[in-house]
């Protein structure tokens, strides 16, 4: 018997009904027939997002990642670490998004030889082999359409003249030889507030999420030192892999020589252990009475512990229970919109002002003759507020080294909402 | 057109409905290969193709695709021209059709001549294509794909090392046997290319000659051998790839290139990383031992009492501890700590697989008291994609029936969000399952409480089951649960009910005698609930109790026996067991509606129930032929029946290694390597020494402060084994002083959070150090040492001589080790025929060594030190009584909080009758509880009114504590 042979064998797309739109082989040809497995757990699967990561069929393995309403599906034949067929799939995703602008079936199919040369490049074999944005890029330029006009006229190509020198380099993730005639650097520090609020309003559960991303177009081999005023609030973190692990261990500072371009240089988590300033309330009187076939619905929102900030796009949903017809609700400010199909309310309220508390009032009916739903809805709400790190963060300073020039430095905070969920 | 032979050949392997639907596919692409050629831009002309279905429309028809070339449907001729002319963008256009056409699925093989001639093309991504082109078909057409091959072979000797090695790259991966001798050839040639990145593709090729070629795996074996030695990052992950693949058993061969791997691993690329930390856990696994090794025995049957099942075993595990009467002290090999310190760096990684594989490593591989790091970045992955929250779910449901206190100050982060996909939801529910215990049990199951609000009717489901299990587990709370479940028999929703149902069924068969009211409120309910399992768990509750409710239980017969021709198999099954059991306790009353039963069953049309009326008739029935049997028919019916046990269905998956397919889907993957289990005694550690570490050249960043700390780790005779010892430590070094071991926590106790942690699990290691004693003493006597040795230290009581004693052990073990280089590091180079090529460098680390090897003294004076407090620490505890008598305070389970917070929690709004909440009941109940250990009967009949509220305010301190040393009073 033939030793089993591993990794990714083949991936196949599959859009949101269920067509295999492309397919790509690394080894031996695998008969698509073999997502029919798939499609008979996307069948049985409710929701689209209920399909089990790893299918089991008599041959293979089908592992599969649902990203922009694309099933990328690969298939193995023997034993691999499941999370690293999914967290390749995912950075196959990042990387489509990063060089179309989006990752939708319309875009793969419209650059279809530059998805087949990408896919060529990470995998070897069936291993990945190079991953890195950076690297791509150096062997396969992204298409713009400029680009494309002037490849038509004069055919020339998308895959890039030189060699892919990062793959040697001590720094992959870095191209050679970058230049700028502006020379900055922007970090955008991010947070979002994870949290469940129970019926009284008390918090059950918070924590905060961070990451800092960042676009740094410099010249050369930057060398960056970041520090941060308050670096223990840091409780857990993961670094781009440029990230100088031993400082951070020794000192709590970042230093690091960047990618070029975008890339998200580290994210973090502030415990739950310390207190988490939750920035808005919610007052809710939900109730369906027995025998009527009417409810309320009675929403108010608050700004709480904002530090004085504005609380921005603000939106509002829920899932209302299967029994409800229809709402008939006013809001105070911004629109609603009830789908009685899927039962989902959603209420977008804009900015909240502290003076004129938006409020989304009225009544919900209920199928005749069904009876008072047993559940509440829970509350899902998204805001934004912008130059503020809920956690308190705050960056100290911005060192560049290895380069001469003065490049011009940039921060931004921002807090959001994760998944803030409030139960009534 | 020609049938694809690759399909052929890899269709029967996908068995006979893979081969149906292959050749269906065939049959549909060479139906639609006239028409892709009409296409004339691949882009705008992108076509679907649904699974193999001929009867999609095909685009390829619509104008804007149409085009000049839209008369022309034969074999893709208008393709050939533009492939023959002589301008590359024409060449360009074609490939890039041709190349759309494979991406779809659809057949392009009867262009390979056209193709295979443009291989030796100027333009990069014409070549590029073609190479794309080459690899899918070469197969197929092995013949034709022989004509590229002297392109790559020129390829091969270019000065460039890029086009070296991407030629290399496209060669190894043809699949066509006849070149196997020129790949084996050019894999040969590679690996001992002046570039590291040539390297990298020979690895990369090695796989892909093995699987086209097993024959070659000797040779292949060489070349990873070979390729195991190289010093770059860029290689490493790729060569250990290789190994995995093509010989996954030749552990012997990573001996030599254990401690670089250990050292590079931080520098390797991602994906690399996620294949070497595998690899180096299952390596441990042979290599080291156990660190366990004196925790585990203890562990277990700690375990076993929070899961209230078989005492007999635990009883078992006591005696087995206890004879265990001395065993020799645990030192952990220096490079199972190298490889411990060097991973735990990349838990910190962005990539959620190296993450597991570091978690996985930790859970496999770490003494007890350090796997807790983990926890930690587990939890973060749990942000991530979903795909990802649910592999890792399923590894920290794993993690936590096995060490469960690891991931209880995360209990939040398992809370369950309404948005939740369902699958993540039920594992979610799953890990806070495992994770209750009698302290947080109130705020799980309030947090229960309205996940069974939810609007998901399956994960209502799943909760009505954990509060079940929960209710099995800890005794304390069952009442309550019962109650609350028992409120949701009246809920609206018939699949609550139902497995309500099911889960109060299970729970009552632990104490019936309590609850004859739910019995009899179940028997009201069998004429509204429709769901058979439900229907068929109520009649079997009755009929098991129909001594409790004597009134009840033959009207439900009744009514049954009027609907049991239109009852589910299921239901059938369980009125015949109910007519069968009344009819033996109280057959005045249902003889005649036995019979009844029996009858209509008798000609029922599933031929088991037929089988079961039958059978029972002989039973039940006495008649002059009954056999000797129908005596017993009593006692066979109503025999005491042990309670089920509601077990986690992730116990015991921990024997797949965590991370792994196989472990994902509990069953063995094709290609998975068993981990294996630890070896008794230590394998010889010094096949690992390597007489010259190259890489302890860049090692310059090394931590004084850290080595100190460090050193007690290993041996306090470390001073004398000299370069070893420095060698050690300059590879420990290497990456290490980033990561904190241990015993750096302890020591530096700079990270508030860390030591927290630490103090935490002191308070178990000092009631475990006991049981260790006790243990190591055993190990002692058990391990083959020689004789002195044991008398030794069998004699030693007081810290000196345990010291001494400990001293020898050590010294013995590291004389052994280091004999050989330490004394002459020359000798060793001598014996190593390889040494003679490097002799120069060998030379600069001599001159190395002799600074270093001065220092130890110095060193070995503070460790010592060091050793003596921790002996002081250990010593403590030898003088303590044994832990049989240690004082224990009878532990109440309740505290007095525990209690007010149990009563606000029902599952309605409803409150409770107060007898149900309280758990001292009658004595009676003591001797159903079969499946509590008899360590908790003593708990619960200590309890006593009046010591409640004195014991739970202790309770409240430190609630570990006493859980310990409950475990280990036993």
């Amino acid at each position: 018997m033939l030793a089993a042979a591993k990794m990714i064998h083949s991936l196949f797309l599959v859009n949101a009904s269920g067509d295999i739109f492309l397919e790509k082989h690394w080894k031996s040809v695998v008969s698509r027939s073999v997502c029919d497995y798939f499609f008979e757990a996307l069948e049985r699967a409710t929701e689209p997002e209920n399909v089990p990561p790893v299918i089991p069929t008599p041959h293979h393995f089908l592992i599969n990642v649902l990203r922009h309403r694309i099933y990328f599906v690969a298939v193995i034949q023997s034993e691999v670490p499941p999370l690293f067929v999914i967290e390749f799939l995912h950075r196959v995703v990042d990387t489509f998004q990063d060089y179309f602008g989006v990752c939708s079936e319309a875009a793969i199919k419209d650059n279809v030889v530059v998805v087949y040369e990408l896919l060529e490049e990470m995998l070897d074999n069936g291993f990945p082999l190079a991953t890195e944005s950076n690297i791509l890029k150096e062997l396969i330029k992204p298409p713009t359409i400029l680009r494309t006009v002037v490849n038509t006229i004069t055919g020339s190509t998308n895959v890039g003249e030189q060699l892919p020198t990062g793959q040697l380099s001590v720094v992959p993730w870095r191209r050679t030889g970058v230049k700028y005639t502006n020379n900055e650097a922007y970090f955008d520090v991010v947070e979002e507030i994870d949290a469940i609020i129970d019926k009284s309003g008390s918090t059950i559960t918070a924590e905060i999420q961070g990451v800092i991303d960042a676009c740094v177009k410099l010249t050369g081999m930057p060398d960056l030192t970041l520090s941060f005023m308050n670096p223990r609030l840091l409780d857990d973190v993961s670094f781009h892999p440029c990230v100088r692990f031993k400082r951070w261990e020794a000192e709590r500072i970042l230093s690091f020589i960047p990618p070029d371009g975008n890339f998200r240089l580290l994210s973090y988590h502030v415990s739950s252990q310390n207190l988490v300033a939750i920035p808005v309330y919610v007052k809710h009187n939900i109730s369906f009475r027995e025998g009527s076939s009417q409810g309320r619905f009675e929403l108010t929102l608050g700004p709480k512990q904002t530090m004085g900030k504005a609380v921005e796009s603000v939106l509002v949903s829920s899932q209302l229970p299967r029994g409800v017809l229809n709402a008939n609700l006013s809001p105070s400010q911004g629109t609603y919109t009830f789908d009685p199909v899927t039962k989902l309310l959603s209420w977008d309220v804009g900015k909240i002002n502290p003076q004129k508390l938006p409020s989304l009032k009225g009544s919900v009916s209920l199928q005749t003759g069904a009876s008072k739903p047993d559940e509440n809805p829970t509350i899902n709400i998204q805001f934004k507020i912008q130059q503020l790190a809920i956690s308190g963060l705050k960056v100290n300073r911005l060192d560049m080294y290895g380069e001469k020039y003065k490049p011009f430095k940039g921060i931004k905070y921002m807090t959001k909402a994760g998944k803030f969920q409030v139960r009534t | 057109m020609r049938a694809p032979p690759a399909l052929s050949a890899s269709a029967p392997r996908n068995g006979s409905r893979d081969s149906v639907s292959g050749a269906l596919r065939r049959s549909a692409s060479s139906s639609s290969t006239a028409a892709a050629a009409a296409e004339m831009s691949a882009s705008s002309a992108f076509i679907d193709e649904k699974g193999g279905s001929a009867s999609e429309p095909e685009y390829g028809h619509d104008p804007a695709s149409g085009g000049i070339f839209s008369t022309d449907y034969k074999r893709h001729d208008d393709l050939k021209e533009m492939l023959d002319s002589n301008k590359d963008s024409l060449k360009l256009e074609a490939m890039k059709r041709i190349v759309a056409m494979i991406a779809r699925g659809k057949n392009a093989s009867d262009l390979f001549p056209a193709v295979v001639k443009n291989v030796a093309c100027k333009n990069i991504e014409v070549k590029k294509l073609v190479y794309v082109y080459l690899v899918r078909y070469a197969e197929e057409q092995q013949d034709l794909a022989l004509l590229s091959i002297s392109t790559f072979q020129r390829g091969l000797k270019d000065p460039n090392q890029l086009i070296r090695a991407s030629a290399l790259r496209v060669l190894s991966s043809i699949r066509v046997t006849i070149i196997v001798p020129i790949m084996m050839l050019a894999i040969k040639e590679a690996a001992s290319d002046m570039s590291p990145y040539v390297r990298k593709t020979a690895a990369h090729a090695i796989p892909k000659l093995h699987s086209l070629d097993p024959e070659q795996k000797d040779q292949l074996i060489e070349v990873i051998e070979k390729l195991l030695a190289d010093k770059t990052t860029l290689v490493a992950g790729s060569v250990v790839m290789a190994f995995e693949e093509v010989c996954p058993d030749r552990i012997d061969l990573i001996h030599k290139n254990y401690r670089k791997l250990c050292n590079l691993l931080i520098d390797v690329e991602e994906w690399g990383q996620v294949v070497i930390i595998n690899m180096l856990t299952r390596y441990a696994r042979t290599q080291f031992l156990n660190p366990n090794i004196n925790e585990s025995l203890l562990e277990e049957s700690s375990e076993k009492a929070f899961y209230a099942s078989d005492d007999e075993e635990d009883e078992d595990k006591k005696a087995e501890a206890a004879t265990l009467a001395k065993r020799k002290p645990y030192v952990m090999d220096p490079d199972h700590r190298l490889l411990l310190r060097n991973t735990k760096p990349l838990l910190q990684s962005r990539n959620a697989a190296v993450v597991m594989a570091v978690a996985q490593l930790y859970f496999h591989l770490a003494p007890k008291a350090e796997v807790g790091i983990i926890a930690k970045a587990l939890v973060r992955l749990m942000r991530s994609h979903s795909e990802v929250q649910y592999v890792v779910l399923q590894n920290v449901a794993t993690m936590t029936i096995k060490r469960r206190g690891m991931f209880e100050p995360y209990l939040k982060s398992f809370y369950i969000r309404s948005t939740d996909p369902t699958q993540i939801k039920i594992l979610k529910l799953e890990v806070l399952t495992n994770l209750a215990n009698e302290t947080n049990i109130s705020t799980i199951l309030r947090e229960f409480q309205t996940y069974i609000k939810s609007m998901d009717k399956d994960f209502v489901a799943a909760s009505i089951q954990a509060i079940g299990r929960c209710a099995t587990n800890i005794g304390e709370v069952r009442d309550t649960c019962l109650n609350g479940l028992v409120q949701l028999l009246s809920n609206r929703d018939e699949l609550v009910v139902a497995e309500s149902v099911v889960v109060i069924k299970k729970l009552l068969q632990m104490q019936p005698e309590q609850h004859s009211d739910i019995i009899k409120h179940m028997a009201k309910l069998i004429d509204n609930i429709q769901v058979p399992m439900a229907r068929a768990s109520i009649l079997w509750l009755i009929g098991e109790y129909c001594e409790h409710v004597p009134k009840i239980a033959p009207d439900v017969l009744r009514n049954m026996a009027k609907t049991f021709t239109n009852e589910e198999d299921i239901v059938k099954l369980q009125i015949i067991n109910l007519a069968a059991k009344l009819y033996l306790t109280n057959s005045k009353q249902t003889k005649l509606l036995t019979q009844y039963v029996l009858n209509l069953a008798k000609y029922d049309q599933n031929y088991d129930i037929r089988d079961r009326a039958r059978f029972i008739r002989q039973l039940i029935v006495p008649t002059d032929k009954s056999g000797a049997l129908s005596k017993y028919a009593k006692k066979l019916f109503l025999a005491l029946k042990p309670a089920p046990v509601l077990q986690s269905t992730f116990k015991d998956r921990d024997h797949f290694q965590l991370g792994s397919l196989s472990h994902l889907l509990n069953a063995k993957a094709a290609g998975y390597q068993e981990l294996p289990d630890w070896p008794e005694s230590v394998p010889d550690p010094s096949v690992r020494n390597v007489e010259i570490p190259d890489w302890s050249k860049c090692t310059s960043r090394k931590d004084r402060k850290e080595k100190k700390t460090e050193k007690p780790f290993y041996s306090d005779s470390e001073g004398e084994s000299g370069p070893t010892e420095s060698a050690d430590s300059e590879s420990d070094s290497g990456s290490g002083s980033e990561s904190a071991s241990a015993s750096d926590e302890s020591g530096s106790g700079s990270e508030s959070e860390e030591s927290r942690e630490e103090t935490e699990s002191e308070d178990e290691e000092e009631d475990e150090e006991k049981e260790k004693k006790r243990k190591k003493r055993l190990d002692k006597t058990k391990a083959k040492k020689p004789a002195e040795e044991s008398a030794e230290s069998e004699q030693s009581s007081g810290t000196e001589d345990r010291k001494r004693g400990r001293k020898a052990v050590k010294n013995q073990k590291s004389a052994s080790e280091s004999e050989s280089e330490s004394e002459s590091s020359e000798s060793e180079d001598e014996s190593e025929e390889e040494s003679e090529e490097e002799s120069e460098s060998d030379t600069d680390i001599r001159k190395k060594k002799t600074p270093i090897s001065k220092q130890p003294p110095k060193q070995s004076k503070k460790e010592s030190k060091k050793e003596r407090q921790e002996m002081s620490l250990l010593d403590l505890d030898d003088f303590e009584p044994a832990p049989a008598s240690a004082p224990v305070t009878p532990v109440n389970f309740l505290s007095s909080s525990l209690v007010s917070d149990l009563e606000g929690l029902s599952l309605t709004n409803n409150i409770l009758a107060p007898t149900t909440i309280a758990p001292s009941g009658s004595i009676k109940m003591y001797e159903l509880l079969h499946r509590i250990t008899v360590h908790q009967q003593h708990q619960l009949r200590d309890q006593k009114p009046a010591h409640r509220g004195a014991q739970a305010a202790v309770w409240d301190e430190d609630p570990r504590v006493h859980r310990d040393r409950r475990v280990s009073s036993r």
